[in-house]
């Protein structure tokens, strides 16, 4: 274990570990076989620095506005001891809460350590477990630990886990709206994901004391601001789905330590900051260190990873850039210019096992050329 | 998608140019439509920041928000705009004409135009939806008033985002979905509902390939985010500084400072607006350059149709749409979807070969050479003697229709046809079709109405006839199952007073 965390460290380079977050993992889940990204955030690193040193920056960032936004509404969810969110809990819910306790476990004793504010999140919470009655306690930036591809990942969740009917449930908190009962389809998606993550998470923390999984509510509680206004509503997510697409996709990322095996001892992505901390390393080397690692390009890296645009460039002559759908049209040929010479019927050094696609291909080739009178 | 729509992707990516999917136009092009680029501010609801509108390429209006999270602010937003759509859709009403009735009913008479509004891409069509929704309901009097045009607005806003739900309609169209339904480019999908790409690769700049021009696009200082989410780096650097010199000019009550900070505000949008506005009329003018299919000018009749009914709906004092459609509305909705959907794909193959050779790749159709006719085939079998000419097709394509199966013809629509044998002939197959209708009264066909040997064919399993909805209860028998009746409308307090912030 400590050789692993050696090699990463030394993969990461002298900058500071950026930490995995429920959005991360959840993006990860949705590409698991990248190894490019499971290692450079098994090791912590800045891929938004790290693209745009090597000249691909990422095509995202936060507006403040945004930013702004999102903070002062789960901000005025959670004033006066989460006030708010209780009555909202006790209406569309019909929770029978008379009153709630509320705890902040976002710091210990003036000290914020990973370590030891999991390690109160956990007995706070064995604590309310074993109590059995329905305190009814609100937790407030609890610390989670979720092992991701053999390593672990600790979550700051800005959430609530609350207790209620004998059960943990998870309370997420996000600022985009809830129109007429209807709310974004991708946005509900991402949320519910990274709800789940947070639920299993909270499940393998209580798994550790020996706290079975029903301990924790498979539905939990998104809190968005209704139609056009400030004013929280609140609706269940049922996360079953979720949780077993997550423990199969964490289960299929290979092991880090499989990953790290195959690159070269040396590796490193340091951006050899100089005196001043700008970058000195030259581009290009830092190019070719980040292409030793093998990557899998999807175009919906676009919106979940900021290393897109450099993959997408590295991957200017594969067929799956154009789409998961288009390699699929294309009967699965891996690059655009061997699809090209078999819709051509030029290549005849073709494998077997392309047979079916260079059928496909030619057919398609046929056709468009009977319809536009040109050769493909 | 494709094998063939893929397949021309693989192409523009190796060429470097987009490629064509299409041979003619599917889209109907307004003479003059009404180009919307609105902007909103990040993280709300939705909270219009500006927007660039008009129908007149060298006049855009500029709508400016000062304070985007200020509610009356917005509903002035809102009126401004109604003054640029309101009397576009309003001069659509101005001539009529006359729609044959036939078969028994009456003839009936309906606008003569219609509007169309084009905004640059999909979130663009759901900003006019939700934009449509927050201003429907308002009252015009009382607590609250706002002006008489807004809520009218609001209620246009909703009819346009409702009918973009309809396949082939085109009353309100995503200029990316319209670029991206007749070329394919070299990147994928998802990159396409970028206007600014998906044009580059379309009508690159001389000098540039596709390609390129879509990689210059992808730089949001070159070229601005078609909306409506603005460019993050913009919001942080120009937006806000801007929109707090604003504040603290109106705060302090120095008229000229205000004044100065808000015409660079105003500055500052209209640069990010102007090149969006400019790429929308260039993919007009590319939309243009094709030729109309067949079908095109039936389905905006139908558009001239509905615009025509919700006119109606408004001056007879209709209540604005529901927040959820009832449960019989909503069944109704469902099938006629179902039902354009399936016409609008049909029309579409048998308007353009290139679309029919999607349906050729799946066997769904088949093309290829006559090259056995019985045109004066008499079928006696039943009481009375009629023409049923057999014509056998030799066709190189993977045929999957069988035999009794119903295909219609692309060169002649109105003539029946079906399925007799499909049987393989080396590489090929020849499948013999019998041909019904089209042909006169006689038994002998006229020239020209049944294929003649050598002629070359398509045959497709593919119909756009009307199929008549099932019967659904009136809303006042609807079911317990779903619900029971609902309960009539009736505007509230609460609707008109509903938060906007």
């Amino acid at each position: 274990m400590h050789s692993i965390e050696t090699r990463l460290g030394r993969i990461r380079g002298k900058l500071p570990p950026r930490h995995h977050t429920a959005r991360t993992i959840a993006a990860l889940t949705s590409n698991p076989g990248c190894a490019r990204r499971a290692v450079m955030d098994a090791a912590g690193v800045d891929k938004q620095r790290l693209a745009a040193h090597a000249g691909f920056p990422a095509p995202f960032g936060q507006s403040r506005f945004a930013l702004a936004r999102g903070n002062a509404f789960e901000a005025q969810v959670k004033a006066n001891g989460a006030a708010e969110l209780l009555t909202l809990l006790r209406e569309h819910l019909r929770l029978p809460i008379p009153e709630a306790h509320y705890d902040d476990l976002g710091e210990v004793g003036g000290n914020a350590s990973r370590e030891l504010r999991y390690a109160r999140t956990r007995s706070l919470l064995a604590r309310a477990h074993a109590c059995g009655d329905d305190a009814g306690t609100m937790f407030d930036h609890p610390l989670l630990r979720l092992d991701v591809g053999g390593r672990a990942a600790y979550l700051e969740p800005d959430l609530l886990a609350f207790r209620l009917r004998e059960k943990f449930h998870v309370v997420e908190i996000k600022s985009f709206p809830v129109i007429d009962g209807q709310a974004d389809g991708e946005k509900v998606a991402a949320a519910a994901i990274q709800s789940a993550v947070y639920v299993l998470a909270l499940r393998a923390m209580l798994a550790e004391m020996g706290i079975g999984p029903d301990a924790v509510a498979d539905e939990t509680i998104l809190v968005c601001p209704e139609n056009f206004s400030n004013r929280p509503a609140a609706a269940s997510l049922d996360v079953r789905k979720q949780l077993t697409v997550l423990r199969r996709q964490l289960s299929r990322l290979e092991r880090i330590e499989n990953l790290l095996e195959l690159l070269p001892p040396d590796l490193t992505f340091d951006l050899e900051p100089g005196e001043d901390g700008t970058p000195t390393r030259p581009p290009g080397d830092l190019a070719a260190a980040i292409r030793r690692v093998e990557a899998r390009y999807a175009p919906e890296c676009l919106s979940t990873c900021e290393m897109c645009f450099f993959c997408r460039d590295e991957a200017h002559a594969a067929t799956a850039r154009l789409g998961r759908d288009t390699l699929d049209d294309l009967g699965g040929v891996e690059h655009i210019a061997q699809v090209l010479s078999l819709a051509r019927g030029a290549d005849v050094t073709a494998a077997p096992e392309m047979a079916e696609a260079a059928g496909l291909l030619a057919a398609a080739a046929r056709l468009r050329g009977e319809c536009l009178g040109e050769a493909v | 998608m494709s094998t063939l729509t893929s397949l021309a992707r693989a192409l523009a990516a190796g060429r470097g140019f987009a490629q064509p999917v299409c041979t003619v136009r599917h889209v109907h092009i307004h003479e003059r439509p009404l180009v919307f680029v609105p902007l909103a501010l990040a993280g709300e609801a939705v909270a219009p920041l500006a927007a660039m509108a008009g129908d007149d390429p060298e006049s855009p209006r500029l709508l400016v928000v000062a304070e985007p999270r200020d509610r009356d602010q917005r509903f002035a937003f809102a009126a401004e705009l109604a003054s640029v759509i309101l009397p576009y859709i309003e001069r659509h009403t101005s001539a009529e004409e006359t729609v044959a009735g036939g078969r028994g009913r009456d003839d009936r008479v309906r606008f003569a135009g219609a509007p169309q509004v084009l905004v640059p891409n999909p979130d663009g069509i759901a900003f006019t939806r939700l934009l449509g929704r927050s201003t429907r309901f308002r009252r015009t009097e009382g607590e609250y008033a706002v002006p008489p045009s807004v809520p009218l607005l609001g209620r246009w806003l909703t009819f346009l985002a409702e009918c973009a739900e309809h396949p082939g309609s085109c009353l309100l169209l995503a200029a990316t979905d319209a670029l991206a339904l007749h070329w394919a480019t070299g990147q994928s999908p998802v990159e396409d509902r970028s206007l600014g790409t998906i044009a580059g690769w379309i009508d690159p700049p001389p000098g540039r390939t596709g390609a390129q021009a879509a990689a210059d696009a992808e730089d949001p200082v070159r070229c601005p985010p078609a909306g409506p989410a603005t460019d993050p780096g913009f919001d942080n650097e120009v937006l806000e500084p801007r929109i707090a010199a604003v504040r603290a000019a109106r705060a302090a009550g120095d008229e000229r400072a205000w004044r100065r900070a808000r015409s660079a505000l105003a500055g500052a949008l209209a640069s990010q607006l102007q090149p969006t506005w400019e790429l929308m009329w260039r993919a007009v003018a590319l939309l243009r350059r094709l030729p109309p299919g067949g079908h095109v000018a039936a389905r905006w009749d139908r558009d001239k149709d509905a615009f025509t009914a919700h006119v109606a709906h408004i001056r007879d004092g209709g209540p604005p749409q529901p927040r959820r459609d009832t449960a019989v509305a909503a069944a109704r909705r469902l099938t006629w979807l179902e039902w354009v959907q399936a016409s609008y794909a049909a029309q579409r193959a048998l308007d353009d070969p290139l679309v029919m050779a999607e349906y050729r790749m799946s066997g769904e159709a088949f093309a290829g050479q006559v090259v056995a006719a019985e045109s004066a085939r008499v079928d006696s079998s039943g009481r009375k003697r009629v023409l049923r000419p057999h014509i056998t097709v030799k066709t190189e394509d993977a045929v999957t229709v069988e035999p009794g199966a119903s295909v219609t013809s692309p060169a002649r629509p109105k003539q029946k046809a079906h399925v007799v044998s499909v049987a393989p002939a080396g590489g090929s197959t020849l499948v013999t079709v019998e041909l019904s209708g089209g042909m006169g009264r006689g038994l002998t066909p006229p020239p020209g109405s049944v294929p003649g040997i050598g002629e070359t064919v398509c045959y497709a399993a593919l119909s756009d006839a009307y199929r008549p909805p099932p019967p659904f209860p009136e809303p006042e028998n609807t079911p317990w199952t779903h619900g029971g009746p609902p309960p009539q409308y009736v505007p509230t307090d609460e609707d008109a007073s509903e938060a906007w912030s």
